[in-house]
């Protein structure tokens, strides 16, 4: 038990690339086979990721050192010249929230997936795809290296495209996946350029040290250049506007599970940027100015994304468009307290609790927004059509469905009890003391998104029954399991907010916003 | 438009390629190139039987089962020695190999040397594994794109 502790940061990613590589030998012996193996690494690697949150939580950041005699090696081999040029996992408070998140996630989408994509063909490439995209997650929120990070990024935005392009759909899907593809590529490359400067002028890829070695030298234009490119791409990849239009495509063409799971790799995307952003620059750049910048991303992406969403037929494009106001709020929390980053007592007043929000939000949204994507694809799975006006009635051979739907429409409306609800509280209160108007704007977008979500529940489930849909019923077991474990966590994180806060939320906030926490077990590496 | 004098040197051509992928994927720890880049020539084999017209040959379906063998058992092998160094003690990717004799276990002379095959411990069976997964991969996307063509040209 004590060496699986010590090993799950490397388990949470072997896991899923060896259940990968481990489909395509045995896929010849059957479709059980094939289904448990896939299963068992996706959970395995859960199980790895929420013992190593805990481990996080309860006993203080941990570093893994790769290609050592120890998991523990010091980080300077005595030969290399006091340079840190192992390659490391470092997961503190930060990362284990999105471990958590990851891993609650990818269990109920690979449930989710293992009946709705039953009748697919072509799933002994699905599995390891999605097995991919897992490792890829758990990797990039895990790892403390800039070059690693890049590496797992494309990972993510292959298998990813993969994914999206599994449907061919008369080429629709083929063209969103490559719309995805050439995006995330362009994107990564970016990111690279900038890690290459980095390294061009610091020597240096480990993210700890890198902060620290920057913190000493100065922030020069060199490093306000690489910060741009790695920034602009990672905020591309969590769907901010102006560089959202990958989202509607991508998230509505995908299968649902993957569409729920894709979200939670743009999440990993915002989390790189909130690395980036605090601990590696926080102390050194002009927080203010990119924290502005960041807020303005922020109230485009929350009010053009939910008036876009309004006027759209297909029910998953609608959810998608929703996605990209969603992730507006999380950029609003986190452009407020790094504007005020420079300032202690704002900070302490309102800029971490701005934070912690933001990341309550980006916890609760991975799972309700994923509900959201499943049940839609519910829907989709047993009437064939996504088109709103050909639905209705299906509430009365679908409560489950109904019931799951719902929870998902209440919470991203932010209506209590629901998960929603006590992010967006926490946002509104601390974006309020920065300033009052960005709150009231995040309170309109939310009341949009509540008219939009009405109109979708009364298009798909209520009003008098289709004769197409009589014989329809309610989905699978596994699809409907799915569904209630993450419409029961959304219940849960609304009704004891105060638990996840304390004991996730805040650790993590403070994990981002004190830097010197982060670079420090390396500041002294040099 | 099959030309039997190019066919035919290719085909003379293919086992040098391969050996010559080889010899790079072998030597990978000790002078320039590796699995990846041995792989790749490797698979230039079969890109060299596809453009001199002996695509029936390389595109069979039988070969194309064995390719995907390759990219499997490839990765298989590289990942089971990364677990490898778990098992012995150290961490994920450890080099549990190195200095410890027998294969690949030599421990380098220090100063400047001819350079010794038998040392680099689990970093040349990687090598081996990610050679073999490239060949297998590439000749995958060589044979894909050859049949879309002649779907193409048929169709």
């Amino acid at each position: 038990m004590n060496t699986v502790l010590l090993h799950s940061p490397a388990l949470i990613v072997g896991l899923p690339i060896f259940a990968a590589i481990l489909l395509m030998v045995v896929s010849r012996f059957g479709e059980k086979v094939r289904a448990v193996v896939f299963f068992a690494g996706i959970a395995l690697a859960s199980l790895a990721a929420i013992s190593l949150a805990e481990q996080v939580l309860s006993l203080g950041a941990v570093r893994y050192v790769f290609g050592a005699p120890s998991p523990a090696a010091p980080l300077v081999p005595p030969d290399s010249g006091g340079i840190p040029v192992r390659i490391l996992f470092h997961v503190d408070a930060a990362g284990a929230l999105m471990l958590l998140v990851a891993a609650l996630t990818s269990v109920a989408a690979a449930l989710y997936a293992l009946r709705s994509e039953e009748r697919a063909s072509g799933r002994e490439y699905f599995y390891p795809l999605f097995l991919l995209l897992v490792g890829g997650v758990y990797g990039m929120v895990a790892t403390g290296d800039l070059f690693n990070f890049f590496v797992f990024l494309e990972i993510t935005s292959l298998a990813g495209a993969a994914l999206t392009a599994y449907r061919i759909d008369h080429g629709l899907a083929a063209e969103a996946g490559l719309k995805y593809a050439v995006v995330s590529t362009l994107g990564g490359l970016s990111f690279l350029l900038g890690v290459g400067i980095l390294l061009a002028r610091h020597n240096l890829l480990n993210m700890a040290a890198l902060g620290a070695r920057i913190d000493l030298a100065g922030f020069g234009v060199p490093e306000a250049v690489a910060m741009a490119l790695m920034i602009v791409p990672l905020a591309m990849k969590c769907g901010a506007v102006p560089m959202h239009q990958w989202t509607p495509d991508t998230y509505s063409r995908a299968p649902a599970p993957v569409s729920a799971f894709l979200l939670v790799s743009s999440q990993a995307s915002l989390y790189g940027l909130f690395r980036i952003g605090f601990s590696l620059f926080g102390l050194s750049m002009d927080v203010s100015t990119v924290g502005l910048f960041v807020v303005i991303l922020a109230v485009l992406s929350m009010f053009i994304g939910v008036t876009m969403a309004i006027p759209q037929h297909d029910v998953k494009r609608l959810i998608s468009h929703h996605a990209v106001s969603q992730t507006g709020y999380m950029l609003l929390g986190a452009g407020v307290c790094l504007a005020v980053l420079g300032d202690p007592e704002k900070v302490r007043v309102f800029g971490r609790d701005a934070l912690a929000g933001s990341l309550f939000h980006m916890m609760n949204y991975a799972v309700y927004n994923g509900l959201l994507f499943l049940a839609a694809g519910a829907v989709i799975y047993r009437t064939g059509t996504r088109n709103l006006d050909r639905m209705g009635g299906l509430g009365r051979t679908m409560p489950l469905t109904m019931a799951c739907f719902g929870v998902g429409a209440l919470a991203i409306a932010g209506i209590p009890p629901m998960s929603g609800f006590a992010s967006k509280w926490v946002l509104y209160e601390s974006v309020f003391r920065y300033s009052p108007l960005l709150s009231m704007v995040a309170m309109v977008v939310s009341l949009l998104t509540l008219a939009s979500f009405v109109k979708v529940f009364q298009a798909m489930f209520l009003g008098p029954q289709r004769a197409a849909y009589a014989a329809v019923r309610d989905v699978p077991a596994a699809m409907w399991g799915a569904m209630a474990v993450l419409a029961v966590l959304t219940v849960l994180l609304g009704l004891f907010p105060d638990v996840v806060m304390q004991r996730l939320l805040l650790p993590a906030a403070d994990a981002l916003i004190n830097q010197t926490a982060y670079t420090m077990p390396l500041g002294g590496a040099q | 438009m099959r030309s039997r004098i190019v066919g035919y040197i290719a085909s003379v051509f293919y086992p040098f390629c391969l050996v010559f992928g080889l010899y790079v994927v072998t030597h990978g720890h000790l002078t320039p190139g590796g699995g990846f880049q041995g792989g790749a020539v490797m698979a230039t084999a079969v890109a060299l039987m596809i453009v001199s017209g002996m695509f029936t040959v390389a595109v069979r379906e039988k070969k194309v089962v064995r390719y995907k063998w390759c990219e499997a058992l490839g990765l298989l092998l590289f990942v089971a020695l990364a677990f490898g160094g778990m098992l012995q003690g150290g961490s994920f990717f450890h080099n549990w190999l190195a200095n410890a004799g027998g294969c690949f276990g030599e421990a380098v002379a220090a100063g400047p040397n001819g350079g010794a095959l038998n040392t680099g411990g689990t970093i040349p069976l990687m090598n081996l594994a990610v050679g073999v997964e490239v060949f297998g991969g590439i000749s995958i996307i060589l044979v894909t794109m050859v049949r879309a063509m002649k779907e193409n040209r048929d169709g």
